[in-house]
């Protein structure tokens, strides 16, 4: 379980642009981080570098609580998206079950999450005839069917109703009270208290 | 269930869901042995003494069909992500890729080797040998080949490009083929040529997943 990220001394190169260096931030269990910037500015890069995507230029990010950033990684972590990695021939309920149990939550959370995420009417689509926001909802179902501490959402309101969007905030609520920890990217504020971080201020 | 199998099986199941397994490979693979008649004349003179070797290639250039959405597609949606995010290291989850291309492709066209090669004229005492290298060659050409398909990720015209790279990495596979299936015909048994092929595979088995793993890193970052 981590308890702590920290980012020291973080430089971010993106081919030939350097977009940001000597980023400092810590995160504690609890808390959210709320990543904000123009567009362009690094707020998905920041965040795949901490899920080990991207190697920065400089600095290190430190996982407290894991016993080292590989385990954090492949354990600890859920690094979602508007690329979501959902197969559009396969059917909702398939990749539903495939995210669940490839993520280390196994099927035991699976109803729950088809509750709380209303996904029960889109089951049998594929996932190419689903719309936008629809897909958002079955992308974010890996958050409640495999349990991991670090949130790292890109832009998760954005495809979002307003009732999703109120349901979004209860289900990163109820993850910040049971410890966990959650950094996201965004351009509206989130509808629950965040701490700030302004990228390339 | 083990990580391990659970995605074998996501992706045997994507093979089989965009368009149909093996069968598009296996139909290239009959076109082109009714071409070569068509070609070449449907004298049986002619055709028995290269049908083999023709039954050979034809399969390495199936086997080349599919690579290049072995790994664009993953690339493209976020699935790499969301692979690397998960429970098994990256070579490993390459390796299962490979695995799963092999038998949802490679592993159907080697059964029709056999047949391609005895209706061009080849001796029939020679399937079983031609269907053990087609086998054995069918894996080794999804592994390195998923190193083409691996490193050819983000470029345009990524199918050409893949071709390019993988096929002069095909030749040492084709040539150890080659050699078993030629002193079959001879009739000095073709084991020396088996097993040099059994091991050239088992290295690309071994190694072809550092490769793969370190070009999907690259092209993700």
């Amino acid at each position: 379980m981590i308890h702590a990220v920290q980012g020291r001394g973080l430089a971010i190169r993106r081919g030939e642009r350097r977009l940001f260096s000597g980023l400092d931030f810590r995160l504690e269990a609890g808390s959210v981080l709320a990543l904000t910037g123009a567009n362009g500015s690094g707020k998905t890069s920041l965040l795949r570098a901490i899920a080990g995507l991207i190697r920065p230029e400089a600095g290190e990010v430190r996982f407290e609580g894991a016993p080292d950033a590989e385990t954090a990684r492949s354990e600890e972590l859920h690094l979602l998206g508007h690329a979501d990695g959902l197969k559009g021939a396969r059917t909702a309920l398939e990749e539903l079950s495939f995210q669940a149990s490839w993520l280390g939550g196994g099927v035991s959370r699976l109803p729950e999450a088809i509750d709380r995420l209303a996904l029960e009417p889109l089951l049998f689509l594929e996932v190419r005839r689903l719309s936008a926001g629809q897909r958002r909802r079955l992308a974010l179902a890996r958050l409640i069917t495999a349990p991991r501490s670090l949130w790292l959402l890109d832009e998760p309101m954005a495809p979002l109703d307003t009732v999703r969007r109120a349901l979004l905030a209860s289900l990163m609520q109820d993850h910040l009270a049971a410890g966990g920890l959650i950094m996201a990217a965004v351009h509206d504020p989130l509808p629950i208290p965040a701490l700030g971080l302004e990228i390339g201020a | 269930m083990s990580a391990a199998i659970i995605l074998l099986r996501r992706e045997l199941g994507l093979a089989w869901g965009r368009g149909g397994g093996p069968l598009p490979a296996l139909a290239f693979y009959a076109a082109i042995t009714l071409l070569l008649p068509l070609a070449a004349g449907s004298d049986t003179d002619r055709l028995a003494p290269v049908s083999v070797g023709l039954a050979w290639m034809v399969l390495a250039l199936a086997c080349l069909l599919s690579l290049d959405r072995l790994f664009e597609r993953d690339f493209e949606d976020g699935g790499l992500d969301l692979l690397m995010t998960g429970p098994l290291p990256l070579e490993l989850v390459c390796a299962i890729k490979c695995l799963a291309q092999w038998l949802a492709g490679g592993a159907p066209l080697a059964l029709a080797a056999p047949v391609a090669a005895v209706l061009l004229g080849a001796d029939i005492a020679l399937t079983p040998l031609i269907l053990a290298c087609a086998v054995i060659g069918a894996l080794a050409f999804a592994f390195v080949g998923g190193i083409g398909a691996a490193l050819a990720l983000g470029a345009r015209r990524g199918g050409l490009l893949v071709a390019a790279i993988v096929l002069p990495l095909f030749c040492p596979p084709v040539i150890f083929g080659g050699v078993a299936l030629y002193a079959a015909e001879l009739g000095s048994g073709g084991s020396a040529g088996l097993l040099l092929l059994g091991g050239w595979t088992l290295a690309a088995v071994a190694l072809s997943p550092l490769a793969m793993a370190a070009a999907c890193r690259n092209a993700v970052a």
